[in-house]
């Protein structure tokens, strides 16, 4: 693909409104949406404003809506696209627009604040932490998560329904959750937590956020319902939550 | 005019300016020792730098070669950096670095495991035994999110996409910084004791970089403004592997874990180069033969490959090889794991490598060689601290991180940043509160100096210049890249300072578009700011030091020159000019040079 112009339609506006415009920009091999996002910037719309920070998909930065599914601009190349389509850019419509492509994620950060934090058990007799690798895989998937929030901004629950967002914590805080959960060394209890004020019984398993997570967490299958599991043997399943108690994690 | 209400005010004793690693572990040591303590960053929270770092974090833990030690970490830091480094910065560091790891599991991280079940060790240039924990090649990652959840539920105060542009002073002494919230555009103003610099360095005035936007030199300059020294800013680090195709993600690191696991470079003809550059100073240390070198994987007791000499060589072989016509169609060099390591290895080792290449470069590395260039990545140079508590030369203003200086000397080994940042975090967070809690007198902003930053912040409102800032970037970017790149001669630097005053000419006549709500084009000239005064220290400093040494290589000096291994080149500003100077070094105890003089 040598050189050729492209087609975007980008939305521009701010809290009290706005519209797709419309620009045209040479866009050469390998550029991806953000690169063009860059072009536009620096060609004719120097106060378009959009996040991003380190272009190769590990800072979760630069989410937003490429054609209507939820992505990352600096993943997501231009030649996905065919030829001549035109691009439409918009902010992720789950939060509330700053400005243009940028919008007021601050919902998660006040989120992240309610969970329990992590509370590890006594050493090791000789002062070590001994882990294998097999039990903290399934972890570790979990904390590949690069905060992108594009899990948050697809799940219905809170997409369209503003007044949830007091009662459900959201796809990104359940793979939180069961990351504690399943942490090898952690005490700290949150099932009360996660059936309450998490609204965990709120998801009804759509999958959507595993769609989207750019990190390719099964943030459903793997984190969502083993804290549904363990969420009814702890309050209603006295045997299970026993063994479980006996039996480690 | 100048009342104090004007402006949105918060008092603290203790503000943390950044939050990559280096400002989180700063915070919370600062909060920990019970002092009011705010953190500011200029991007959300957990997207500073440190969530990029991918190879891992280095401790002599000894999990994987029981050997190690800090006496050998030790060795190998200074001699990476080419004995410039301040030696007692790396001997807290190679001390001290374990227990900031085994600290971070404490929290919630979770290492890669060793059969034994404890921290695993990887390999990388210049470590003499496997020494970096990670987590496959995203560290970065489970650092800055285990940092950043640990500081929440500590509740210190955080203030994000807030970008601080000077440092207030009463008298000598700090009192208080000046900034402005992206989001509207409008001021802030912080009163406060001391100050932690955690900005992380300047390298988005390069074109081919690894850097973020946030890097723009922005804490360097406010510490030279406040009348902070200086030292080493000539050694910038041009990591020898970045993405070279296609252009436009030319630059983006790929990490020396590939290289740490098995990966070696090779030219266009299939030869391993690397043999034909072992530079007399590794030689003893260095396999000589293929053979050897993959021995030495396998074996600790062979001597190691070529391929993981420290990153300055390895970076001017690179540029070598392609200046002789020996590079990839794209002006690279092949890196190629695909033929010596089994597929699902290379998946599992290097995950995010795997993805990246995949998905920006239609590269599957577990059948194709990469192609790889240099790329500028890390400011050795920086604010001069002291060693062990981090205070720079200005009373209440601490540093800490890739914005201080000293650690890395000539050149930074690779995982030697991440354990940095944990390690003089701690103590400038630390130091800073002692600082705050031992200080009993008052402070005062000057409002009026407030007032008069506020109105040059906003002047390119009325900018009726039209120069615009992408364009001048740009420029920049051109003028450091081949002026003030991997290798220099005096000419091209004194041309490149020529350019730079135009530039700067230029910066008075910019104009911007639009409001101050979230507006990024303001946003770059004002960051223009700070990486024109940062290319300017670095050029001259490329000047003074007439001589090559590990990240600063000098066409018309090829040599090292012992006058100049006893000196750091420091820069401060006086009278609005950067002056240049050469100091002494501090002198290393007798037992500590023995230790760096060893042979092997
Ligand atoms: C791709 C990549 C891979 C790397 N891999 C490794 C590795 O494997 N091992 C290793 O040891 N090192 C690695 N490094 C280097 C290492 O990641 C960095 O040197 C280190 O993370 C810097 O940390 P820091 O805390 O000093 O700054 P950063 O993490 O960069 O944080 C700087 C902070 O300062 C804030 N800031 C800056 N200016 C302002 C301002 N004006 N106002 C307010 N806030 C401001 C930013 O918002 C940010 O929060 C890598 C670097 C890159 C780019
Ligand atoms: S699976 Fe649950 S959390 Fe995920 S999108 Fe569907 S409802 Fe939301
Ligand atoms: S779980 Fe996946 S989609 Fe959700 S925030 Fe994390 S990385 Fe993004
Ligand atoms: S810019 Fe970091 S994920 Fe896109």
């Amino acid at each position: 693909m040598a050189t050729q112009e492209v087609k975007m339609r980008v939305w521009r506006g701010d809290a009290k409104g706005g519209a797709f415009r419309e620009y045209r920009v040479p866009a050469g091999e390998g550029m991806v949406v953000l690169d063009v996002i860059h072009a536009i910037q620096a060609t004719h719309a120097s106060d378009l404003a959009v996040r991003w920070n380190c272009k190769a998909g590990k800072c979760g930065s630069c989410s937003a809506e490429i054609n209507g599914k939820p992505r990352l601009m600096c993943m997501t190349r231009m030649d996905l696209f065919r030829p001549g389509e035109t691009i439409t850019v918009a902010p992720m419509k789950t939060f509330p627009i700053i400005r243009d492509l940028v919008t007021d994620v601050s919902f998660n950060f006040e989120r992240a604040k309610r969970i329990p934090a992590f509370k590890p058990k006594a050493k090791e007799p000789d002062g070590t932490r001994r882990m294998v690798q097999e039990d903290i895989d399934r972890v570790q998937e979990f904390h590949k998560c690069i905060e992108c929030f594009l899990c948050q901004n697809v799940c219905h629950v809170i997409r369209d329904h503003e007044e949830n967002k007091k009662y459900f914590a959201g796809p990104r805080f359940f793979v939180r959750l069961a990351a504690l959960e399943m942490h090898p060394l952690d005490t700290n209890d949150r099932l009360e937590l996660t059936k309450e004020m998490a609204g965990l019984g709120f998801c009804n398993i759509t999958k959507c956020c595993t769609e989207v997570c750019p990190e390719h967490i099964k943030i459903t299958d793997n984190a969502i319902i083993p804290l549904k599991e363990r969420v009814v043997d702890e309050f209603y399943d006295p045997l299970a939550r026993l063994l479980r108690k006996i039996g480690g994690k | 005019m100048a009342a104090e209400n004007q402006y949105e005010t918060h008092e603290y004793d203790v503000v943390v300016i950044g939050a990559g690693g280096a400002g989180l572990r700063a915070a919370i040591e600062a909060s920990a020792q019970g002092v009011k303590t705010a953190l500011v960053c200029k991007s959300l929270l957990g997207k500073a730098h440190t969530v990029m770092a991918e190879g891992g974090i280095a401790a002599a833990l000894g999990n994987v070669y029981p050997e190690d030690n800090w006496k050998v970490h030790f060795r190998d830091t200074m001699r990476g950096g080419k004995l410039l480094n301040n030696w007692r910065m790396a001997q807290i560091h190679a001390q001290e670095a374990p227990a900031r790891v085994l600290e971070l599991e404490e929290w919630g991280a979770l290492f890669d495991r060793t059969k034994n079940g404890l921290i695993l060790q990887r390999d990388f240039g210049g470590h003499r035994y496997a020494r970096l924990a990670h987590v496959g090649d995203r560290t970065g990652l489970e650092m800055i999110r285990t940092l950043q959840n640990h500081a929440v539920h500590q509740g210190i105060d955080v203030y994000m996409e807030c970008n601080v542009q000077r440092l207030l002073k009463d008298g000598e002494r700090i009192c208080g910084a000046f900034g402005y919230w992206r989001e509207s555009g409008k001021f802030i103003l912080f009163k406060c004791k001391a100050i932690v610099l955690a900005t992380g360095g300047g390298g988005k005035a390069w074109k081919i970089t690894s850097n973020s936007w946030e890097y723009t030199g922005d804490g360097i300059t406010v510490a030279l403004d406040a009348g902070a020294d200086l030292i080493d800013v000539e050694m910038v680090q041009f990591h020898p592997t970045g993405m070279v195709w296609p252009p436009s993600v030319r630059g983006i690191l790929v990490t020396e874990g590939v290289r740490g696991d098995g990966g070696t470079l090779k030219n266009s003809e299939g030869k391993r180069f690397m043999f034909n550059y072992i530079p007399e100073f590794f030689r003893a240390e260095t396999a000589e033969t293929e053979q050897e070198a993959d021995a030495w994987y396998e074996d600790k007791k062979n001597r190691r490959t070529p391929d993981l000499l420290p990153r300055d060589e390895v970076a001017r072989a690179i540029n070598a090889e392609v200046k002789a016509g020996r590079g990839t169609p794209h002006g690279g060099v092949f890196l190629d794991i695909a033929s010596r390591r089994p597929a699902d290895y290379i998946k599992r080792r290097l995950p995010s490598m795997y993805h990246q290449f995949k998905e920006l470069a239609n590269v599957d590395i577990t059948t194709e060689p990469m192609e790889v260039g240099p790329t500028c990545h890390y400011f050795m140079g920086g604010v001069r601290v002291d060693a062990d508590t981090t205070a720079t030369t200005v009373p209440g203003l601490f540093a800490a991180g890739e914005v201080a200086a000293g650690l890395h000397g000539a050149n930074r080994l690779g995982g030697n940043s991440l354990s940095d940042l944990v390690v003089f975090g701690r103590r400038a967070g630390l130091y800073a509160a002692e600082y705050a809690k031992n200080f009993t007198g008052s402070l005062t902003v000057n409002m009026d100096e407030v007032e008069a930053t506020a109105q040059q912040l906003v002047a390119p409102f009325d900018g009726k210049g039209g120069e615009n800032p992408y364009a001048i970037h740009a420029d920049l970017q051109d003028c450091m890249q081949t002026q003030v790149g991997i290798i220099r001669t005096e000419k091209e630097l004194k041309q490149a300072l020529d350019k730079l005053a135009t530039f700067k000419q230029r910066l008075t006549q910019v104009s911007v578009e639009g409001n101050r709500q979230y507006n990024p084009g303001w946003h770059l000239a004002l960051d223009l700011y700070s990486m024109l005064e940062v290319s300017e220290a670095v050029t001259l400093a490329a000047i003074e030091r007439k001589e090559s040494r590990g990240g600063h290589t000098r066409d018309d000096y090829p040599q090292t020159d012992p006058k100049f291994a006893k000196v750091n080149v420091v820069v401060r500003k006086r009278q609005g000019e950067l002056r240049i100077s050469q100091e002494p070094l501090p002198e290393m105890p007798e037992e500590l040079r023995k230790l760096v003089e060893e042979q092997k």
